[in-house]
């Protein structure tokens, strides 16, 4: 085994699957000689030539396009889109396209992307480059949004996206990166979409997050347990469709919930898991649910980055509200 | 000594004939250097991390002063985008606010530090701001027009971008709407022969961005991006057929990037340095400099002078925005609504 950054994992898993399928196509703006501009697709183009992983002219409703007219010819695109900020220019491809191809030819065509896109803030770069966009892709039916929080599972799930017969959205924390290596099997593995992990357990309070977050639920964990405190933490992974077996379970043990998202409060995905929670499971709670968030501005720039962006003490905060409730 | 058509074009005095004076192209070439050596700045600084993101105008500045000198600069409405520093100062801006922009502190008149360098605007100037997707001012430039228009003034908006940018939708959007309503807009595409790695050859398959003007009905000329004189000239012209109401334009400057894309990118990986080296010497800050030298206008005295000023200004300002305040954390709750 290898240790990797969550780069390298990223990069491991598409030329694993360029290996695997020879319909796997990698494209999007600087991905080819230029390897990407945080190196994803490093190397994958002198690896397997020009016409598996190619440059895109500027232009993403192209290159959203493009990737359904691909999908619908057999094979598999895996584009990138530069800065998740840049979305918005493929929307119409993503969310009124792709997403609705297998419902519209009654599943007789299907849209077999994964749209990979780096997001996510900490990492001094301000807004649209660091947004966190991923509640505008849960709301639209036929799309999956996957978005890893380690090298090991980013590899795995992104085999997964790559295999999935249906559009899968993979965000890619850039803050995660390059903070820290683990240990990435050189072979193929997948990890299932659809399946949070819990990657910590407890007794007193859940903690559901994903992507960034997840590492400063696991650190307020840390902290809690000094005080006597059982956190468990709960790593979303997919968070559409989310896997509310795996959050349900672990409210009827704590009976108390906290949900962690970078995102502003009203976007991202806490508030889907937050009214799910009350209509499932509210015999079990003992205090409301309550979100840690970012406030509802546009992103923050760098001077007011570090206040904005939630972090462990908010999370330790609301643990606190939800033990004393 | 051989009389090349370069020499000749050296020697013949062109400024005159394009109406320009001695005094007018010299602050031509003072924008040009200013630009220049803010940027030179802007990297030096980065490098020592101080700012944290450059990205340049570096081998641009002809094309980008050229063109504001051919323009109302007290009247017209200017829509930049990230690399017109040359733009932008000849417009009014001044070496201290785009320190400022450069340090992101809260004096910062383009967005108080809340964007990214090089998103430049300023409304006092008609700067006019724009967003981070590239080629999103385009169609802004197209209403603004249609405002002019409607309103019946003989305002010009001038827009830029990269020659990469123009194969957004947005570019055909704006260009066919302002062509259509005979819009008074000036496009002016800035090709520098990459889109961050990606050369010429893989964004287009026309031999000029310029070809592309035909399809939406509307003139469209290649100009040399290194002869500002040439770059002044097309603007010029259509300045004139924008405010006369005949229609938009689009005007190609073609040079070359003589940076790395931005602070963050490594060139190496994708092009050769014998290509930047050549580049290098059609540079219009040298170029120019030169039939300048060469019309008696740059002296070395008013030359030394030049540069000295220049510097004395530009480290004032580094060190006035350098001590200037960040804006309050607290400030980001400002301006997401009207209080
Ligand atoms: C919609 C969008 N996609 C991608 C980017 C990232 N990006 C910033 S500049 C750039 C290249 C622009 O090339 P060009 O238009 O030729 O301008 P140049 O930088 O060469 O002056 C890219 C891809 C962006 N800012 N906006
Ligand atoms: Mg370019």
């Amino acid at each position: 085994m290898a240790q990797m950054t969550m780069i390298q994992a990223i990069t491991d898993a598409m030329r694993t699957e360029l290996k695997n399928d020879e319909n796997v196509l990698i494209f999007g703006e600087d991905v080819g000689q230029n390897g990407g501009v945080f190196r994803a697709t490093e190397g994958l183009q002198k690896e397997f030539g020009e016409d598996r992983v190619f440059d895109t002219p500027l232009a993403e409703s192209g290159i959203g396009g493009l990737s359904i007219g691909l999908a619908l010819q057999g094979y598999r695109p895996v584009p990138e889109i530069q800065f998740f900020g840049f979305v918005y220019e493929v929307m119409d491809a993503i969310s009124g396209q792709m997403a609705r191809m297998r419902y519209r030819t009654g599943n007789t065509k299907t849209s077999p992307i994964t749209v990979r896109s780096p997001f996510g803030g900490g990492v001094h770069t301000p807004e649209l480059h660091a947004d966190s966009l991923e509640g505008l892709m849960i709301q639209q039916p036929g799309l999956k949004v996957v978005i890893p929080s380690t090298p090991y599972e980013a590899k795995g799930l992104l085999i997964s996206a790559i295999r999935d017969n249906d559009p899968v959205i993979f965000l890619e924390h850039m803050k995660l990166y390059r903070s820290f290596r683990e240990e990435v099997p050189e072979e193929e593995y997948t990890v299932e979409i659809g399946k949070a992990a819990v990657k910590r357990e407890g007794t007193d309070v859940t903690l559901v997050s994903y992507g960034a977050m997840v590492h400063s639920a696991l650190k307020a964990a840390d902290e809690l347990e000094k005080d006597g405190i059982s956190a468990e933490v709960i790593d979303l992974r997919t968070v559409m469709p989310i896997d509310y077996e795996t959050v349900l379970k672990s409210v009827e043990k704590t009976n108390r919930v906290v949900v962690v998202q970078e995102a502003q409060r009203q976007a991202g995905v806490a508030n889907h898991v937050a009214a799910e929670i009350q209509e499932r499971a509210i015999l079990h709670l003992e205090a409301p649910v309550l979100r840690v968030a970012a406030p509802d501005t546009v992103y923050a720039f760098t001077q007011a980055e570090e206040v904005w962006l939630p972090n462990y003490n908010d999370i330790i905060e609301k643990v606190n509200a939800v033990i004393n409730f | 000594m051989v009389n090349t058509d370069e020499q000749k074009k050296m020697m013949e005095n062109r400024h005159h004939r394009l109406g320009l004076s001695d005094n007018d192209i010299l602050e031509m070439y003072r924008t040009m250097l200013l630009a220049r050596k803010i940027d030179e700045r802007m990297w030096l600084l980065n490098r020592a991390g101080k700012i944290p993101f450059v990205v340049s105008c570096q081998g641009q500045e002809g094309a980008q002063v050229g063109a504001s000198f051919a323009l109302d600069t007290k009247r017209d409405y200017v829509l930049p985008y990230y690399r017109d520093l040359g733009v932008v100062l000849a417009f009014g801006m001044t070496t201290k606010d785009l320190m400022l922009q450069g340090f992101a502190k809260a004096e910062d008149p383009n967005s108080g530090g809340r964007q990214m360098p090089g998103h430049f605007g300023q409304k006092k100037n008609r700067i006019v701001t724009g967003s981070s997707p590239v080629t999103t001012q385009v169609p802004h430039a197209v209403g603004i027009a249609l405002g002019f228009k409607m309103e019946q003034k003989d305002l010009v908006s001038f827009v830029t971008l990269g020659e990469g940018s123009s194969n957004q939708g947005d570019f055909h959007e704006g260009a066919n709407f302002a062509s259509v309503q005979k819009l008074p807009v000036i496009f002016m595409v800035q090709n520098n022969q990459y889109a961050i790695s990606v050369p010429l050859t893989k964004q287009v398959a026309c031999e000029k961005i310029s070809d592309r003007a035909i399809g939406y009905g509307m003139p469209g000329v290649t100009v040399d991006g290194n002869d500002p004189l040439e770059v002044y000239q097309a603007v010029k012209e259509a300045a004139d057929r924008a405010r006369r109401g005949e229609g938009p334009s689009l005007i190609e400057t073609v040079s070359y990037r003589l940076t790395p894309h931005s602070s963050d990118d490594d060139d190496r990986s994708y092009r050769e340095r014998g290509e930047v080296d050549a580049a290098k010497e059609k540079d219009a800050v040298l170029t120019f400099a030169h039939y300048l030298r060469e019309h008696n206008i740059l002296t070395e005295q008013v030359e030394k002078t030049m540069h000295d000023e220049m510097n004395q200004i530009i480290n004032e300002a580094t060190e006035y925005a350098e001590q200037a305040a960040y804006a309050e954390p607290a400030s980001i709750y400002n301006y997401v609504y009207g209080e």
